[in-house]
């Protein structure tokens, strides 16, 4: 074929490898791939990332893995190391090479495991024993905390540190359990049965970090099915941050780590409980004080209505009442005493009018007798001697002879 | 309203357990600050709550971790070992 010499389409390098590179990483299947190959000319420099190639017997597979992934593998790398490796398909641009992005790289015969794993997943799932639903809430405030795990690893110590300064107050009830080899998935199980015997507010099952293998037994289904079927509700906490077995999908709750498991099982902490007993230390002072402010509110408003009432009042009209009172007899009795007065007067005058000495003035006179006073009306009635009362006095006559 | 002290026999807030004083305790905050009150009902309420709260602060400051474990049927107490 003759190439087109006028091609419409101008390319550089820099295109074509761009081209490339997104047809590449725009491929859904090759951004998440597991290859089997062996490893060679590992290079480690001190960036702290990894190159290697891959390779079987007809093909080789540049490979990178970042620092940080690099750190979080379980196993050391070695040239000549069978593996599977996970990651995706990228362009590396400046030098024209397409290579794996490497995330985690497992020994061979790990995938066996994995499919397990997958199988077992699959079928507990289509079961219902990871549904949400049966999902239920931690007590906020556990008062016993069963713990199943072994009696000789971190994990429990690190538990028991965490309650401790988190909620002294909390039991614990430990089952201990072997956590890996061959009799740990029964006696696992065994653990979280009599544990619920004891019936804890919440479980707590926990295992360190370890490889792959060791985490094993939380992903064995005797356990599984035990944790579900567990009447106190479950906190797993096994291994990392980034390990999940099936006990963490089948738990009410998943804790990246033991220590994390102890702190989501310990809602409320000792300071909640401080600063809530200061709450209500305040709220009964404050109630009280109030109740007191109010009463004597009341009492002094009751205070002031009975000076209202109080007969000192009365007593202080009555006064007053009695003092008019006493204004006006007094008033009426002078008036009656100047009418009484007046009378007496034109009494006295008309008593003078009739006076009998008035009469004297007119030439009368009293004749009395000297001896006795009486008056002398009749001649029989004259002493010898007798008193002649005329208008202005009186003389003595003596009675001549008849 | 007297039926704090006639609904239990009252026991010393000594004898109680954290969640008994604390439960105890809430339900006297809410009976001082929902009802009506006579005086001296509420003083009695209020000493009550008091020796409440203190007990409860003495069970949290002198709390300490009580683990035990399951060994066949019984529950044993448990030995940390110590290092």
């Amino acid at each position: 074929m003759q190439p087109t010499l006028f091609s419409t389409q101008q390319w550089t390098v820099s295109k074509l490898t761009f081209y490339i590179r997104k047809l590449l990483e725009e491929n859904e299947v090759l951004q998440d791939v597991w290859v089997q190959g062996e490893i060679s000319n590992l290079s480690r420099p001190a960036s702290g990332h990894v190159y290697f190639t891959l390779k079987d017997a007809s093909a080789a597979l540049k490979c990178v893995m970042w620092k940080t992934s690099a750190a979080r593998l379980g196993i050391a790398l070695q040239d000549g190391m069978e593996v599977e490796v996970h990651g995706r398909i990228g362009v590396y641009e400046v030098s024209g090479q397409y290579q794996l992005y490497a995330d985690q790289i497992r020994p061979v015969g790990e995938g066996a495991l994995y499919q397990e794993f997958m199988r077992l997943k699959a079928m507990l799932e289509a079961e219902g024993l990871f549904a949400p639903e049966r999902k239920r809430p931690i007590p906020m405030f556990p008062q016993t905390i069963g713990i199943v795990t072994s009696a000789t690893g971190a994990a429990l110590r690190d538990m028991l540190n965490t309650l401790r300064r988190r909620l002294p107050l909390v039991q614990v009830i430990l089952a201990p359990a072997p956590v890996q080899g061959v009799e740990a998935p029964p006696a696992l199980a065994k653990a979280i049965q009599s544990l619920n015997l004891q019936s804890p507010d919440v479980i707590l099952l926990a295992r360190g970090g370890g490889s792959i293998e060791d985490l094993w037994a939380f992903n064995d289904e005797r356990v599984v099915r035990a944790v579900a079927a567990s009447r106190a509700p479950v906190i797993c906490g096994v291994g990392h941050e980034t390990d999940f077995t099936l006990c963490d999908f089948a738990a009410d709750v998943r804790a990246p780590t033991p220590t994390a498991a102890a702190e989501l099982a310990t809602q409320i902490t000792l300071l909640d409980l401080r600063a809530g007993l200061q709450n209500y230390r305040t709220r009964l002072l404050t109630t009280t004080l109030n109740l007191l402010a109010e009463l004597k509110n009341s009492l002094a408003s009751l205070a002031s209505q009975l000076r209202y009432v109080s007969p000192d009042r009365r007593i202080q009209s009555e006064r007053q009442r009695v003092d008019e009172l006493a204004r006006r007899a007094h008033a009426s009795l002078f008036h009656r005493i100047q009418l009484q007065s007046m009378h007496v007067k034109g009494m006295e005058r008309r008593l003078a009018s009739l006076n009998p000495l008035a009469v004297l003035a007119r030439g009368y006179a009293v004749v009395t007798r000297k001896d006795d006073g009486s008056v002398v009306a009749r001649v029989k009635q004259a002493s010898d001697e007798m008193k002649v009362r005329v208008s202005d006095g009186e003389f003595e006559v003596r009675k001549s002879k008849k | 309203m007297p039926k704090q002290s006639s609904k239990k026999t009252e026991k010393s807030a000594e004898e109680l357990t954290y969640e008994e004083a604390l439960a105890e305790l809430e339900e006297i905050v809410s009976a001082l600050e929902g009802e009506q009150n006579q005086l001296e009902e509420a003083i009695k309420l209020f000493e009550r709550g008091q020796a409440l709260a203190a007990r409860c602060s003495v069970l949290l400051e002198a709390a300490e971790l009580k683990v035990r474990q399951v060994a066949g049927d019984e529950v044993i107490p448990f030995e940390e070992l110590s290092e």
